[in-house]
């Protein structure tokens, strides 16, 4: 008896002893796990507010507001209102005449051509799509605001400092003098940049927009998503509900999650010998941008639709072959609804895994500078990342900016993505 | 659901289905080739693409070499029309394209681009000489005895003494650049012929006399070569890998950052970079000049090398708007000395030169055999 007491107190003796330890074991776990937590917010935070602090910048463009005069005997002169020829019309004329009107002491070539270096050489063709969209301005006078060049645009925007010397300076101190001019007439205007969202590429940084790259990217999305999807779900239920389990499907299985961790450079390369090259499609195309990103994401759309499937408890395959349902109307009837919301999940993963990739892209041709915007899967086009890349690499101030911005619209969708992913799951998921 | 994905599966079979016939014929121009290029071309296709009726040329960005094993790859509208290089076209690869069919590409030079050793404006510009600059950057030099010594100097001030004593930290693009090979090959090799033995090893053709230089330059038997400059060149191009050279990738806006951040260090980059970015950082004077467009264009400044874009005659007229895309480039108001490139930082040609690529541009003489 009094031995046992003995070894009771000692063992609670023990307990209470190293109860502290324990304790700060705990807190010291606990600690780690929210630093590491703190950590990684920290880093992302640091991320975004680089990115936000660089690219908001670009979402307003300066304009220059003139009284432009559509000079019919610059612009159609024979009076035809012929759209063909209106085209070819010197509409530079028309956008640099109220600017030399509003300095009229600036003569001489040189100074002159400087002075008009305000505008973008975009602003012409503002003019010319105004006159295309109505004829009847010919002859009339508006108001438009004309798109500054990206000097301008930088100076403006105190990207570039005043304060360097002069010589040193992408804008001169004439060049300057004239902008202070402006600004003081309250002509100088920052205007939200559509431009930004609805241009293709250039090399004109005020001119480069985005457009051209996100319909590249839905295109291409559109193929990887026509062809992942109905592949990745036929695989998974075919592997997970009627294959046979034997030696081969363990195989299959394997080499399926061995692809799920190949780099993706390695596809790209693929596509490159088989789409290209042997079956002839063409280069930097979305078409061949979708069916490479398609190998990348099949697995893992594969491994995500077999986990849906296993979730749904064996009960209802039984309850169902129990009224006599056949096998492929226990899966497509009962098995398959109940995994779908889990497959989609998996699908807007994939893809949003795919919006985001560049390295296969890359040996396909899809790395180019392309203007127009492509109008369907066989046109030439570029995807949202690789603007980025192309836009990182180019010399100008301006494009420092454009760049932070592109990445702020790739990452709003993929934050738009996967929440819609997650809400998905949230709402249709259930639990046995 | 099943239905859906059945008609999905059709919808996807037909798009597959479709593609044999959109590549049998294509209504712009495909360009590829060299990144360098790539800033100027870009503006050009451009201009192009909105003043005439055609169609934008696409531009691919896939390095000189990778550029030409694409144009070389036969004839035909899956084949790239144009390809832009920032060095000519070498022998094998002109071999290559003839063994594809590929035999009559017409040459064009476009200006030069000058490579900057950049420097942050916050310190007094290095004064180099070329020697400097091999002495600084080579892997192994000559030691006091003249043998070949693994390269032991630390800061500028051990290389030259009117240098300043601050440490070698150069930054600069990885070999598979053409910027780095035309780096190597103006500056390095120009550094290193001012070593006596070095420039004698690279005009030898003697067998003998090149084991003998070898021998008195401690390079291993087993780096022989039947030409002298092969030698020569493994040693020139040899970039040290002891952390004094730093390979800061293709981006030359990563490298001005970097500069900006890093008032000691010295970065490799093209004129272009130098232009844009004149009031954060400045160029080193090489051999007693700087690297501004006046130097570069009369050829005073050493380290500057051509840009080329080479032609398909082939395609011109089976493809719509070659012609006219190399009419736009080699006009005066794009390659010309007031022109838009040069605004854009190339370095255009003397007068002579660009009248007669224009004009050479304009025939469609096809280049000879290399």
């Amino acid at each position: 008896m009094v031995d046992q007491q003995n070894t009771r107190k000692r063992t609670i003796d023990i307990v209470n002893a190293s109860l502290k330890r324990r304790y700060a074991r705990e807190r010291r776990f606990k600690a780690m796990g929210l630093g590491a937590v703190i950590l990684g917010l920290l880093f992302v935070s640091a991320l975004f507010v680089d990115i936000f602090s660089k690219g908001y910048t670009a979402f307003v463009q300066t304009h220059i507001e003139l009284e432009v005069y559509f000079d019919p005997a610059v612009i159609d002169p024979e009076g035809r209102r012929d759209l063909d020829e209106i085209s070819r019309a010197d509409f530079r004329k028309i956008a640099r005449a109220p600017l030399a009107k509003l300095f009229p002491e600036v003569t001489g070539r040189r100074d002159r051509l400087a002075l008009y270096s305000i505008l973008s050489s975009g602003a012409p063709y503002q003019l010319l799509d105004m006159v295309k969209d109505d004829i009847g301005v010919i002859g009339q006078t508006r108001t438009i605001d004309l798109i500054a060049d990206d000097d301008v645009d930088m100076l403006v925007k105190g990207h570039i400092d005043r304060d360097t010397a002069a010589a040193d300076r992408r804008v001169n101190d004439t060049m300057i003098g004239w902008i202070d001019r402006l600004e003081q007439l309250g002509l100088v205007k920052k205007k939200f940049n559509t431009r930004f969202f609805t241009n293709g590429d250039s090399r004109e940084p005020e001119l480069a927009g985005i457009g051209g790259a996100a319909a590249g990217s839905f295109y291409t999305l559109l193929v990887t998503l026509a062809l992942s999807f109905p592949i990745g779900v036929a695989a998974a239920i075919y592997l997970e509900e009627f294959a046979p389990k034997n030696r081969w499907t363990d195989l299959i299985e394997v080499n399926i999650n061995n692809l799920a961790a190949v780099p993706s450079i390695v596809f790209g390369l693929l596509g490159l010998a088989m789409f290209i090259n042997l079956f002839g499609l063409p280069r930097s195309a979305p078409l061949v941008g979708g069916l490479v990103l398609t190998l990348m994401t099949l697995p893992t759309l594969i491994i995500a639709s077999r986990a849906a499937l296993k979730s749904v408890p064996p009960s209802i395959r039984e309850a169902a072959l129990g009224v006599g349902a056949s096998k492929m109307q226990t899966v497509f009837h009962h098995v398959l609804p109940l995994a779908m919301p889990g497959m989609l999940t998996g699908t807007i993963i994939g893809m949003a895994q795919a919006l985001g990739e560049t390295a296969p892209l890359l040996m396909i041709g899809m790395v180019a500078f392309i203007v127009d915007i492509p109008g369907g899967p066989f046109d030439p086009s570029t995807v949202l990342p690789v603007q980025v890349y192309l836009w990182a690499d180019s010399p100008e101030r301006a494009f420092v900016e454009r760049t932070s911005a592109a990445i702020i619209v790739l990452l709003a969708f993929l934050i738009a993505m996967n929440t819609f992913a997650v809400i998905m799951r949230r709402r249709f998921e259930r639990r046995w | 659901m099943f239905k859906k994905t059945l008609v999905l599966a059709a919808l996807s079979a037909a798009i597959v289905s479709g593609t044999a016939n959109a590549a049998a014929a294509r209504d712009y121009v495909s360009i590829v080739g060299s990144s360098t290029v790539y800033p100027f071309a870009t503006v050009v296709a451009e201009q192009f693409g909105k003043t005439t009726k055609f169609k934008t040329p696409k531009i691919e960005s896939t390095g000189s070499g990778g550029g030409l094993k694409l144009f070389c790859a036969g004839v035909g509208v899956e084949h790239p029309d144009i390809t832009n290089a920032s060095r000519r076209i070498k022998k094998s690869e002109q071999e290559l394209c003839a063994k594809n069919g590929v035999k009559e590409i017409v040459e064009v030079k476009v200006g030069y681009d000058g490579i900057v050793l950049g420097q942050s404006k916050a310190v007094a510009p290095l004064n180099l000489s070329r020697q400097d600059i091999f002495l600084a950057l080579a892997k192994q030099i000559p030691g006091k005895d003249g043998k070949l010594i693994d390269n032991p100097n630390k800061t500028w001030k051990d290389v030259n003494a009117a240098l300043p004593a601050t440490k070698i930290e150069v930054l600069g693009p990885p070999p598979t650049s053409g910027t780095r090979d035309a780096f190597v090959e103006l500056a390095m090799e120009g550094g290193a012929k001012k070593n006596e033995d070095l420039a004698k090893l690279r005009g030898a053709t003697d067998e003998a006399e090149i084991k003998a230089l070898m021998a008195k330059l401690g390079i291993p038997d087993s780096a022989f070569n039947k030409k002298g400059k092969k030698v020569f060149q493994a040693v020139a191009h040899g970039i040290r890998e002891d952390g004094a050279f730093i390979e800061a990738g293709e981006n030359d806006n990563l490298i001005v950052q970097k500069l900006e951040a890093n008032p000691n260090a010295v970065g490799i980059f093209g004129y272009s970079f130098l232009d844009q970015n004149a009031d954060k950082i400045q160029g080193a004077i090489i051999d007693g000049k700087e690297p501004t467009f006046e130097n570069i264009a009369d050829g005073a400044y050493p380290v500057s090398r051509p840009l080329f874009f080479y032609v398909k005659k082939a395609h011109v007229g089976a493809v719509q708007g070659i012609a006219e895309y190399l009419a736009e480039f080699t006009s005066e108001k794009a390659y010309g000395m007031e022109g838009y490139l040069a605004e854009k930082g190339l370095i255009p040609m003397p007068d002579a030169e660009r009248e007669q690529f224009r004009h050479d541009a304009k025939m469609l003489t096809p280049m000879g055999m290399l």
